[in-house]
């Protein structure tokens, strides 16, 4: 019972503190660029306003299009909750492994797509195509990696994976260093930063994300943001409690949890300076080049099952 | 003492993965100085992995052959083809693959085709580095395969230079080096290797005006249809 007390509040917390880490990566952005930083809090506030605004909805949107915007976030959630974010082992990890958060990744993807065919404007067919082919690359990347950590960890389970790393002896696999590159790039794309896509920027040409939400107003745009902004999170835990889970909890005491939270802040926070340092030395790239970006991810993940299985694993 | 060795090991591992991805990223490359740098690193992380097992081993001739890599094959060749480059006014040159793609993943076949192909060879070896027959034998093939892929004269000198890596590498983790003798010889060779292929620059460029070696094969000297 108490497990499942603690998921819960886990869950809060991730969808809680997801706008947290957008602020945070804004104001390390706007430090980057020598701009004045916005308060920590302007996506709460942005947030809010948005749930008070009116919403304005097309007059020829079907049902899909007034729906997408609750499923993509419960999905959202519901990805949030099979991700460990401060303790180990998680009740949820029985229902859900890292295939089934593949999954729901491309459950929300396919309706935020569909809800931008759906107004039938010009720019939201363009999102929805740019969208669904750089999704196209990005999952067998993805895929890859999960499969890389499948076959090191005998295990699909995100918790019992991280539990294994957790109390073995430190070791160096070459395996996990390209994996996590792998999916570094990969979230890069998914999440629609800098070089794949701009989320700064409402330039018709080379706008992915952004051009498929443009019709959305008022609340349904505010739950799409804090979808966005929740994917974003997840993908920052499991490249940071994956490949570097020491602090995590794996008691229920306050003072582990406490330490576990204390922890993933700060490495969540060092991700987002990785993140802002990479987005500043690189340049948005054409979007016919994001091939070559998701191929070398592709690639890189694909050469970490390879050592693994020829170096780890051995004849 | 025994997690200390087996870090010794896995990070001998890490090297050995890092040079196998230099072959990788090596293949993709199109501009010809970045393909010299990347070999340079190569050659930096080999004399780096030479040391290490030089270490693990405690084998005094193997400190010797980490840094005649490194001097040779990290900093000296690669200083070579650097001022070759500049010389030929060829650091704006882009040596563009056609498809990179198909390749790379080609590469990659290459690294399951040399597994399958060492297996019996790992099998047979006792020592901690056997594991490591399989990288290093891929990238010889991929060395090869960056010769074959690529088209500027200088490509091919990296590409080959590169299967040398691969070759001493391999000799590092199947047998733990060569004897020192055969090693400086080796040494002394490449270094003459990279002087003549100098000098075939010129060569080929006083020729056919151009590095890029696939007008080698047509027999007239004006474009066809002129």
């Amino acid at each position: 019972m108490a497990a499942w007390l603690i998921n819960l509040l886990q869950v809060i917390l991730f969808v809680a503190t997801a706008p947290l880490l957008a602020g945070w990566i804004k104001i390390l952005k706007c430090w980057s660029q020598n701009r004045k930083a916005p308060s920590i809090w302007q996506p709460y506030r942005d947030l809010a306003k948005l749930l008070r605004k009116e919403t304005v909805v097309a007059e020829n949107a079907s049902w899909i299009f007034r729906a997408a915007p609750y499923v993509v976030f419960a999905v959202a959630v519901l990805a949030a909750a099979i991700v460990p974010l401060v303790a180990v082992p998680l009740p949820t990890d029985q229902m859900a492994d890292v295939i089934v958060l593949v999954g729901l990744f491309g459950l929300a993807r396919f309706f935020q797509a569909l809800a931008g065919l759906d107004i039938g404007t010009a720019f939201g067919g363009m999102g929805a195509s740019r969208e669904m082919t750089v999704a196209s690359l990005a999952e067998p990347a993805f895929l890859m990696v999960v499969f890389t950590l499948a076959l090191s960890m005998s295990t699909t389970n995100l918790s019992v994976a991280i539990e294994t790393l957790l109390h073995e002896p430190i070791t160096v696999r070459p395996s996990f260093v390209f994996a996590a590159l792998a999916l570094g790039l990969v979230a890069i794309a998914e999440t629609g930063r800098i070089p794949v896509d701009n989320p700064a920027t409402h330039l018709e040409l080379t706008m992915i994300h952004e051009a498929m939400v443009l019709e959305y107003s008022g609340h349904h745009l505010a739950l799409i943001e804090w979808a966005a902004q929740i994917r974003m999170m997840i993908y920052a835990t499991l490249l940071v409690n994956l490949f570097l889970p020491w602090g995590l909890a794996d008691r229920w005491t306050v003072a582990a949890l406490g330490w576990g939270t204390v922890a993933v802040a700060a490495k969540l926070a060092a991700l987002a300076v990785v993140l802002v340092l990479a987005e500043a030395v690189l340049a948005k790239m054409r979007f016919f080049r994001v091939q070559h970006f998701l191929g070398f991810a592709y690639l890189l993940a694909l050469l970490g099952m390879l050592t693994h299985v020829i170096l780890e694993v051995g004849g | 003492m025994t997690t200390l060795a087996s870090l010794y090991g896995q990070t001998i591992f890490l090297l050995s993965a890092l040079i196998l991805f230099t072959s990788f990223v090596m293949l993709a490359q199109s501009r010809v100085t970045a393909l010299v740098n990347l070999f340079a690193l190569q050659g930096f992380l080999l004399a780096v992995t030479t040391a290490l097992v030089a270490i693990v081993e405690n084998s005094s001739h193997l400190f010797l052959s980490a840094a005649l890599t490194l001097g040779l094959k990290a900093v000296l060749i690669p200083l070579l083809l650097h001022w070759l480059i500049l010389r030929m006014g060829l650091h704006r040159t882009t040596d563009e693959v056609m498809r990179p793609l198909p390749l790379l993943l080609g590469a990659a076949s290459l690294v399951v085709f040399s597994y399958y192909i060492t297996l019996p060879v790992v099998q047979l070896s006792e020592l901690e580095t056997r594991n490591i027959i399989a990288a290093s034998t891929a990238s010889l093939l991929l060395g090869m395969l960056l010769m074959i892929s690529h088209r500027q004269a200088i490509s091919h000198v990296v590409g080959f230079m590169a299967m040398e890596n691969a070759l001493f590498f391999s000799a590092l983790v199947a047998t733990h080096g060569m004897p020192l003798v055969v090693e400086l010889g080796i040494a002394f060779d490449v270094m003459v290797a990279a002087v003549i292929f100098g000098v075939f620059f010129f060569q080929i460029r006083e020729s056919i005006d151009s590095l890029d070696v696939d007008r080698l094969s047509r027999l007239a000297e004006r474009e066809e249809g002129l």
